[in-house]
């Protein structure tokens, strides 16, 4: 019993001791500007490039904090539209439904481009393919093609992988590569796609499986996974991505990412997405495997 | 008076305790019935019956993902309910007092892995051994998704279940086995019908615990939206109803079409297992009451 009174009493010195450094470095804080933070939420694709800007911002501005979450362009956008965030990312375009939404919730969203990005179509690397052009592409998604041997592969089912329909990515190669660019064709994925939650589901699925194709941003393609040469008609040129080949427009499936603030920025959001556009941080972009956009 | 007072409040507090589950559930249905009904004025029946899940593109087919639903949990339950009342069985009735003690905790820690941690197993291990053993396009499949649901709901069974089957009174059993019975006879024709309700509690729980499971279930099932209705669908992909909600809630703005239809397949869901809920707890009053019968 003796013990455990003086344990006690123990705990409350250090609890009590705790409080009173505790109480020095509040004040000690308050001589020090607010800190605000900024929200920012959405796009898978762009959440590492987004957390590498956050973090350096935050070096170079102690007294801004950036609080980066993934989750999907969609659900950015819609956390954007519901205002519990202040900037969203994105890697497709908000859609006019989307506008009018915001505009219904009392906002007025504000596109600006940060980056751009090549989408890849990656392979096991035991599959022997290593070219395909954009309508092949578009007909093993919608289902038209569904045999390897077909585009010059070994005789095996085609097992294609997506990413979930939250996602950007998904999307744009729906508008893309399904739809080959053309906004009044109709034609959808083939209901046996496989919609997978992350990049790494697509990654371990490519990786392990030789049936399966697959397609990701190019900051996602990791060594252990066969990148496919894209065409954008038979008679070539067959272009890899690359930020050369993304930047000089070889590359077919390339596009912007973006961020979107609820109405025209201010304050802290709006220095945030100035520093952005400097070339310090269009630095990060190369480092972490996107296209830095162009400052001519 | 203070000890009246004590009482009274007591009284109270356990009364609202029992009356809040209840008023819970009452609430959770009224809210999915505000949210979900909408979906009835915007979407027409044919398209919610349609066989086509692709709510970017205002495709709203549900029976998809109802027959998803089905196919696991039924697959789940054949894995499960033989495994597990085996289990319970052996614990309680065949082996020895020293294996009991370390079975049953082992078992409950079993039960208390979190199912996202069964689903990187299930990605990295079931998944590509199914592929190869099977020889199929892909391992992520509905049969992946039966057996991990069916692991899951083994603990829940077999712990439930041992404690009915240990709660049949000693003297059954010695009466059985003083009229001749063997063994076998006493488990197969005492000791089970005697626990009857207890196991079928058991088993409603483990079916309860696999239809509701979610994060495993998205990351083994590929999340195709295919009605399952070919004998080969137990090895092709399906999306559940469970994976649909939790990949999509995020990215829907309030109040759009497609938050509405996500909370009827919610609604869809709470019916199912209400229906199952309300089957299995029938069954075991009528058993009760016909073994009282035979009783008395």
């Amino acid at each position: 019993m003796k013990t455990a009174g003086y344990l006690v009493l123990g705990i409350l010195v250090i609890f009590l001791s705790s409080c009173h450094t505790g109480t020095e470095t509040t004040s000690a804080s308050t001589t020090s500007p607010q800190i605000s933070t900024i929200v920012n939420k959405g796009s898978d694709t762009l959440v590492n490039l987004a957390l590498a800007w956050a973090e350096k911002y935050h070096e170079l501005h102690p007294d801004i904090e950036i609080s980066v979450t993934g989750g999907g362009s969609g659900t950015g956008i819609a956390a954007l539209i519901n205002a519990t965030v202040d900037i969203a990312n994105a890697s497709r375009k908000i859609t006019p439904g989307e506008i009018e939404q915001a505009k219904a919730n009392g906002g007025d969203p504000v596109e600006f481009v940060v980056a751009k990005d090549a989408i890849a179509i990656v392979v096991n690397p035991e599959n022997p393919v290593t070219q395909l052009t954009i309508k092949q592409l578009s007909d093993i998604y919608s289902g038209k093609i569904n045999n390897w041997k077909e585009v010059g592969g070994d005789d095996r089912v085609i097992v294609r992988l997506s990413r979930e329909t939250n996602s950007g990515t998904h999307v744009f190669f729906l508008e893309n590569v399904v739809r080959m660019g053309n906004p009044d064709d109709k034609t959808l994925f083939s209901t046996d796609t496989l919609l997978l939650p992350s990049s790494e589901g697509i990654t371990s699925e490519t990786r392990d499986n030789p049936n399966a194709i697959g397609y990701d941003g190019l900051g996602y393609v990791t060594p252990e996974v066969k990148v496919v040469a894209v065409g954008r008609d038979t008679g070539g040129p067959y272009v890899l991505p690359s930020a050369e080949s993304v930047n000089n427009g070889q590359y077919p499936i390339a596009r912007d990412l973006y961020m979107y603030t609820d109405k025209q920025p201010a304050g802290a959001v709006a220095d945030y997405l100035d520093w952005i556009m400097t070339a310090e941080a269009q630095a990060i972009v190369t480092q972490l495997g996107f296209v830095p956009i162009n400052k001519q | 008076m203070s000890k009246t007072w004590k009482e009274f409040l007591l009284n109270w507090l356990i009364k609202i305790s029992g009356y809040s589950a209840i008023i819970f559930v009452a609430l959770i249905f009224f809210f999915l019935l505000r949210e979900g009904l909408p979906t009835l004025g915007e979407v027409s029946i044919t398209n919610l019956f349609s066989l086509r899940w692709y709510p970017i593109e205002n495709y709203f087919g549900i029976l998809p993902l109802i027959g998803g639903s089905l196919l696991v949990t039924i697959g789940a339950a054949l894995f499960a309910i033989p495994i597990g009342v085996c289990t319970a069985i052996f614990i309680a009735e065949v082996s020895p007092r020293w294996a009991r003690e370390v079975l049953k905790p082992l078992v409950e820690v079993l039960g208390g892995i979190p199912s996202v941690v069964l689903g990187f197993l299930g990605i990295l291990i079931l998944a590509s051994s199914l592929r190869r053993i099977f020889d199929l396009p892909t391992g992520l499949t509905a049969l992946a998704g039966s057996i991990l649901l069916g692991g899951i709901a083994v603990p829940t069974i077999v712990s439930v279940a041992e404690d009915a089957l240990d709660s049949v009174p000693r003297s059954y059993r010695d009466a059985a086995l003083a009229l001749g019975a063997t063994e076998w006879q006493t488990i197969w024709r005492v000791t089970l019908p005697a626990a009857r309700s207890g196991v079928l509690t058991a088993i409603m729980l483990g079916i309860g615990r696999a239809i509701g499971e979610t994060m495993a279930v998205m990351m083994v099932t590929g999340n195709a939206p295919v009605l399952p209705i070919k004998l080969n669908s137990i090895v092709s992909p399906v999306r559940t109803m469970t994976a649909t909600i939790a990949a999509e809630m995020g990215e829907v703005a309030k109040n759009s079409t497609h938050y509405h239809v996500l909370f009827f397949i919610g609604l869809v869901l709470f019916v199912i297992s209400l229906g199952i809920n309300i089957a299995a707890s029938t069954a075991a009053l009528r058993q009760r009451q016909r073994a009282e019968r035979i009783l008395s």
